[in-house]
């Protein structure tokens, strides 16, 4: 049986959405417990997020 | 005064704008709505190469075409310019001189008078593509924003030679100029080698940002949804990375100082791939969220003539206004994206080790 690949590119995105939300979630905890760090934080949660995405949409885009 | 005019014209224009893109959407009632969207869409997201607003059919069935044309420069067996509304938008064939032209699907392709264009099984034309160095409205578009931004700046720099007050744009520019020199490049390339970097991360971001803004005007404009500009843009960055590495750079990647020998065999290919991909990665990011913003914004927007009730309607209306807002954000957010990564890049390469200690 074939499994269409966008099947494959929706598991992917799935991925990508559980990381970012997770990488959100642990950026709110952080800049809760200290948020005179904030703006680090931000930094450092907007960088790693868009990590994550560059591989959502490349699978979006393969699949 | 002269200033407070320009912005009151420009909101003016655009205000009126949205009037102007809503009466092309309502074309061609009768056909197949949901594929003249989606053929719509299609189109909006490609290259064209004439600078049309918005096109509508007539009672009569003609298409009019609103906007004007821009030069089509092809080599073919030399130079040939012309303009593009001698291809009717691939309504008809461009004679010029004793070739002949004609469109079809967005590309320009040699033919006979009557315009003939065979394909193969795959359905693509078989016909010769002449090289094509046209001024498109991309090409267009990146143009005018590279005046304008010349235009702006060096405005503003003039204005500090006499006074270290900013002054008209500056006060609205320096901020964020300062952040970009502040919280981008000096905390990721370091206060020793950051001047050189600050012209590329300046340019880069307000080009990036000022493209994807246009892009959310009622103009039609999509420049980073053309995987050919955001090609470009990475490779600069990637060529400046690697012209600029100091020997840390080279040795982290070739023989990773305190790890295992074989270990260090192992990772030179990865650490190799990895440089290319950083750019890549660049490339995609920036593409791939411009175009997602404006399909799922342009299919909001369709919407609203598909389900042609007022409930409806104004419910995608919200959502697309609502998405619009976040497109805003977007268009801000991957021009920091991206111009925070390449600082971060050109970092890894002028990073200097102490390798007094293993890491």
């Amino acid at each position: 049986m074939e499994i269409p690949s966008i099947v494959g590119a929706g598991l992917i995105v799935i991925g990508a959405g559980v990381g970012i939300g997770r990488i959100g979630g642990s950026a709110m905890e952080a800049i809760a417990r200290q948020p005179e760090a904030s703006g680090k934080i931000q930094t450092a949660m907007l960088i790693a997020a868009a990590l994550i995405e560059g591989i959502g949409f490349a699978a979006l885009f393969a699949g | 005064m002269r200033s407070k005019l320009t912005i009151r014209l420009i909101t003016l224009l655009f205000f009126l704008m949205p009037f102007l893109s809503m009466a092309g959407g309502e074309k061609a009632a009768g056909t197949d709505l949901k594929s003249e969207i989606k053929a719509y869409i299609q189109h909006h997201l490609e290259d064209t190469y004439d600078f049309s607003l918005y096109s509508y059919t007539t009672d009569e069935g003609v298409h009019k075409y609103i906007g004007f044309p821009l030069p089509v420069i092809l080599w073919d067996n030399g130079l040939r310019v012309f303009s593009s509304s001698k291809l009717h938008h691939g309504e008809s064939v461009a004679q010029v001189d004793d070739a002949f032209y004609k469109l079809d699907h967005g590309k320009i392709y040699k033919t006979d008078a009557d315009g003939t264009i065979t394909y193969d099984e795959s359905h693509h034309a078989t016909n010769v593509k002449p090289l094509d160095f046209s001024i498109t409205k991309n090409v267009f578009t990146i143009m005018m924003v590279a005046v304008l931004l010349l235009v702006v700046f060096s405005r503003m720099a003039k204005t500090y030679k006499s006074n270290s007050i900013p002054s008209g744009i500056g006060r609205i520019l320096e901020p964020i100029v300062l952040y970009v020199r502040d919280d981008i490049a000096i905390p990721n390339i370091g206060k020793k080698h950051y001047k050189r970097y600050m012209s590329y991360l300046l340019t880069v971001f307000f080009f990036v940002w000022t493209i994807n803004l246009l892009g959310l005007t009622p103009l039609g404009i999509n420049v980073t949804n053309n995987i050919a500009v955001t090609f470009c843009l990475a490779i600069l960055t990637y060529l400046i990375t690697t012209f600029t590495a100091k020997k840390d750079y080279w040795m982290h990647i070739f023989w990773m100082p305190g790890v295992p020998k074989l270990m260090r065999l192992v990772l030179a290919p990865i650490e190799l791939l990895g440089t290319f991909i950083k750019p890549f990665s660049l490339m995609i990011r920036l593409y791939a969220n411009i175009t997602a913003g404006h399909i799922v914004l342009m299919s909001l927007i369709g919407l609203m003539f598909i389900f042609k009730s007022w409930l409806g309607s104004s419910l995608s209306f919200m959502l697309a206004f609502a998405l619009g807002i976040l497109e805003l954000l977007v268009a801000a957010l991957q021009a920091y994206i991206f111009t925070m990564l390449s600082a971060l890049y050109f970092g890894s390469a002028v990073e200097e080790h102490d390798h007094d200690h293993a890491h």
